[in-house]
């Protein structure tokens, strides 16, 4: 191989029914400058131990599956270059906050319960019939959302959390903005459903502003201000009870 | 699902927060370096005399229930949720703890103002 160095790989390896607790495990390999995390990892499962097992599919941080700790940090491995973390050794580990189901694996079940529990559709406003035609939305009204779209569900951001970590009751970040983000839709109703999400005890208010998610995602959605757009909705609401006429 | 009571509580946190950000440092500086050291400031600025006549004016009296409040509660808040990081679980008795606390200084000063006179 041309141009190639050495890095030491230092992997969590776990494997239930078999292992009584996590273990790291060293594999030196050599690579080239372009060669990311992930591929580092390929090399070692293609070439030197085909157990080693971690999730990934698209190779270019759209697919949101290759998310681990690396070198202490949630990261896609995709996107993570071998090059930036010489001399090594580099620890690699599964995010951090969800149970190992194998080596760098996760159990992910909590976030997909948690995005099915937020009304990740949308519910028109106004119902239209077919000859009504589409609806129409402003460049404007687009851009109150647009950027909460972009999220890919690679969970870096709870990785990043201390208050997911702490309770997992927590609604937390990317769950939050996904929330905000058929909120602030203007052809979307379903607002009162998902607030009352958003006051309860599991919704916005476990969050201490720490703002780590909106550094770690791969995506500039930036959870934290959603979450904080949803604390002041949700004083807001809180307050607004008292206000005569209202229930 | 149960709402949760700390809206109410994030806007007196939010309140003194902004209190604390603007005055804070400058109350600290004038009443416990600059007067002492009478730096820059009248000799008698923190004598008693003054300060009971402070006390007495209603101006002064808001401004220091406003002052000792909101401080209080702005650090009830912010203690509340940093005993989580130091695994004490947030609840009901680590609520009372804080906000009582807040509370508790709330009602001493307010009393401690009554009783001062006018
Ligand atoms: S908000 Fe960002 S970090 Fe969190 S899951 Fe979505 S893309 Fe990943
Ligand atoms: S492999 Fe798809 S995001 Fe990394």
């Amino acid at each position: 191989m041309a141009d190639t160095r050495k890095i030491v790989l230092e992997v969590l390896r776990y494997t239930p029914g078999q292992s009584t607790a996590p273990t790291l495990q060293q594999y030196p390999i050599e690579f080239t400058d372009d060669m990311s995390v992930l591929q580092g990892l390929q090399q070692v499962k293609d070439f030197v131990d085909g157990s080693l097992t971690f999730r990934w599919s698209c190779r270019m941080a759209i697919c949101g599956s290759c998310g681990m700790m690396i070198d202490g940090a949630p990261k896609l491995a995709c996107r993570a270059f071998l090059r930036d973390f010489l001399p090594g050794p580099l620890r690699v580990e599964p995010l951090e906050h969800f149970p190992i189901e194998r080596d760098l694996v996760v159990d992910i079940s909590d976030f997909v319960d948690k995005l099915g529990r937020i009304t990740p559709w949308i519910e028109p406003r106004e119902p239209r019939s077919l000859e009504q035609g589409e609806y129409l939305q402003t460049p404007a009204q687009l851009e109150r959302f647009e950027s909460f779209s972009h999220c890919i569900n690679c969970m870096l951001c709870y990785a990043a959390c201390p208050q997911y970590g702490l309770d997992s009751r927590f609604l937390g970040p990317a769950a939050t903005a996904l929330l905000h983000r058929y909120n602030s839709d203007s052809r979307d109703g379903a607002q009162a459903k998902r607030m009352e999400l958003v006051n309860s005890e599991e919704g916005v208010w476990a969050c201490t502003a720490v703002g780590y998610c909106s550094e770690v995602c791969p995506k500039a959605v930036d959870p934290a201000n959603a979450v904080n757009q949803n604390k002041t909705a949700s004083a807001v609401s809180w307050f607004a009870r008292f206000l005569p006429g209202r229930g | 699902m149960k709402r949760s009571n700390q809206p109410f509580f994030w806007l007196l946190f939010g309140a003194g927060g902004m209190l604390s950000a603007l005055i804070g440092a400058m109350l600290v500086f004038i009443t416990g370096v600059a007067a002492p050291l009478g730096l820059g400031v009248h000799a008698d600025l923190m004598s008693h005399a003054n300060a009971i006549a402070f006390a007495r004016g209603i101006p002064g009296k808001l401004f220091l229930l406003v002052v000792v409040s909101l401080f209080l509660w702005h650090a009830a808040h912010r203690i509340y949720h940093s005993l989580h990081d130091l695994g004490i679980p947030p609840g009901p008795l680590a609520q009372a703890a804080c906000y009582g606390t807040a509370l508790l200084g709330t009602v001493v000063a307010t009393v401690a103002l009554l009783a001062i006179g006018f």
